[in-house]
């Protein structure tokens, strides 16, 4: 009797620690992905990059070749994508994020309307449309309606459509973490409307504002299909916003297309990443750092 | 609610900043209602020319005169492509969402572990294709499955990847909110750790797993450039896993630049179609989610 107790105990114990080995496998394999990207964009990205990879223009494919059979690097950069990027991101926010925050204020004020709550559902169901169709969206309504042509404009209102419901539910969730105190008090003063927005709620939740545009941003700048559809691409810098634009991700695309870009691509991608990346971690460690709202 | 029975509704300038606030909401409203209209109006040429048929054929024939379209090999590659994602998801985020909320909870380790898989989601979608596209294509390619490494399953792979941060972020945070005292009394029972994961922690848990699982479908479903790079691209219905095919989303990507009259509609109707898929798979999974909290 006790024999076979004690044999149960020791296969459930054994069972118990298979399980938990299983479980520390399966992260580590979960995980090994990022090193392995991470690990393969440096090695072999890094060397491409220097100081003209930012202030040039991507080479044309002759220029590549070239170089790539003379076992030099290839010349030539992605300035193009940079200002393309920046321009893009730039109309989108400017656009996106005031909507946004006054929309994301506007549902914390009136929590309990039903329209309040059609509003916060609508926002989620356009958090989760495919960003290809918001590239499908931009083309009929601003690449055939509006420039007659594909445009950097075109390429920000994707961009700021995808933004907009991301900065909505943050800025609402982050008010809602604010106690009703400090805006009751607000009032008690006889403090205007407006005047409690931009003194007291928007500085409250300043952090969690922030991480939300944060993360947001850190979505739309690695988004290529939207802007295939849109901005298209193109060789030279432009600040014209009804021409078409490159940006990084689109350049990355190029890249990829011709066999003798191979090298700028994982350049390319190294630099987009560790942009990324390091935007997210920035999102992070600001709203670690707000526990007490 | 509050500062309303102090009448301060009355003053002028709280009514102009409420109007305000309400009517940036309204951009919301009519975003919305705009994309859907503009994908209904622009999908209607190819409903008008194929009926219902659209969605059940699998043809793609843009020669000029006999052009001929169905959606079906691009609904099949879509749902094959993010069903097999998510089975292989399941085992990596399971395994690390265990890790975060039960086997390590509160440790360094786990925190660690956090940040990494929240590193995966940063990752633009356009180097995971470009990572796949060199490291996993050679890998499939030397198993011999495939000749030239492309496919549905290749694609899955990548896009497993891809989805396991959103389902692991949801569903550790669900087990961690399993109740302590329930844990104690299996734990007070003689049960070891792997039977209270499996007699308590997971029955208790499961409907909030089961929807981060159909969040991080979601997805999957819109992701476009990195299947894009990788599923090879054939408008045919795919005869095996380690077939090539084509997603909703990658068709767009592929053929909308090219696009126009006929072929244009049949690209939006995909789109109007993905939108739907999408838009019900995640509806599915915010109720459950919202019934679960």
């Amino acid at each position: 009797m006790e024999n076979i107790l004690e044999d149960n105990i020791r296969r459930r114990a054994l069972r118990n620690r298979r399980f938990k080995w299983l479980v520390i496998a399966g992260s580590i394999v979960t995980v090994t992905p990022i090193f392995l990207i991470v690990i393969n964009l440096i090695v072999k990205g890094a060397r491409q990059i220097n100081l003209s990879f930012f202030t040039e223009t991507s080479p044309d494919t002759f220029q590549a070749m070239t170089a790539t059979a003379n076992g030099e690097i290839i010349p030539g950069g992605i300035a193009n994508g940079l200002t393309g990027s920046l321009i893009m991101v730039l109309i989108a926010s400017a656009l996106a994020i005031p909507t946004g925050l006054m929309t994301g204020i506007y549902l914390y004020e009136n929590k309990k309307k039903r329209y309040a709550s059609f509003i916060r559902s609508l926002a989620e169901v356009l958090q989760g449309v495919p960003s290809i169709i918001l590239g499908i969206i931009a083309y009929i309504w601003i690449v055939k309606g509006l420039t007659k042509g594909y445009s950097a404009l075109a390429g920000s209102i994707a961009l700021s459509i995808m933004m907009l419901p991301i900065i909505v539910r943050s800025t609402e969730e982050t008010m809602s973490m604010i106690p009703v105190q400090i805006r009751e008090a607000a009032f008690a003063l006889g403090v205007p409307y407006y005047k409690m927005i931009f003194r007291v709620l928007i500085p409250c939740s300043f952090s969690g504002l922030a991480t939300g545009v944060l993360l947001s941003l850190s979505r739309i700048l690695g988004e290529t299909a939207p802007l295939m559809l849109t901005a298209l691409g193109s060789p030279v810098m432009s600040l014209n916003v009804a021409k078409p634009s490159s940006a990084v991700p689109l350049l990355i695309w190029d890249f990829y297309n011709d066999p003798n870009m191979v090298n700028m691509v994982w350049s390319a991608s190294l630099f987009l990443m560790i942009f990324v990346l390091s935007l997210n971690l920035l999102s992070r460690s600001i709203s670690k750092k707000r526990k007490y709202i | 609610m509050e500062h309303q029975s102090l009448d301060r509704t009355s003053m002028r300038g709280d009514r102009v900043t409420k109007s305000i606030l309400f009517s940036s909401s309204l951009v919301l409203l009519l975003l919305s209602a705009g994309m859907i209209f503009t994908l209904a109006s622009g999908a209607i040429p190819a409903f008008r020319q194929f009926g219902i048929g659209f969605i059940f054929s699998s043809a793609w024939d843009p020669t000029p005169g006999k052009e001929n379209y169905g959606s079906l090999a691009f609904i099949t590659g879509t749902i094959l492509t993010s069903l097999l994602a998510l089975i292989i998801c399941i085992p990596m985020a399971f395994s690390a969402s265990l890790f975060i909320s039960e086997f390590y909870k509160g440790t360094r380790l786990a925190s660690i572990l956090r940040s990494l898989v929240d590193l995966l989601a940063g990752v633009p979608s356009i180097v995971y294709g470009f990572w796949g596209f060199y490291t996993l294509r050679p890998l499939i390619m030397k198993t011999g499955l495939s000749d030239q490494g492309f496919g549905i399953f290749t694609a899955s792979l990548i896009l497993a990847i891809m989805i396991v941060p959103y389902a692991t972020s949801l569903s550790s945070e669900i087990i961690s909110m399993v109740s302590v005292e329930m844990k104690e009394a299996a734990y007070s029972l003689g049960a070891t750790r792997r039977e209270v994961i499996f007699n308590v922690v997971i029955p208790s848990a499961m409907s909030g797993i089961v929807a981060s699982f159909i969040l991080a479908l979601g997805r999957a479903l819109g992701e476009t450039m990195a299947v894009t790079m990788l599923i090879g691209n054939a408008n045919v219905i795919p005869d095996g896993l380690f077939s090539p095919g084509n997603t909703m989303a990658s068709v767009i990507a592929n053929q909308f630049g090219e696009a126009d009259g006929l072929r244009m509609s049949a690209l939006i109707a995909i789109g109007l179609i993905l939108f739907a898929i999408t838009a019900l798979v995640n509806a599915i999974g915010k109720i459950i989610i919202k019934r679960f909290a």
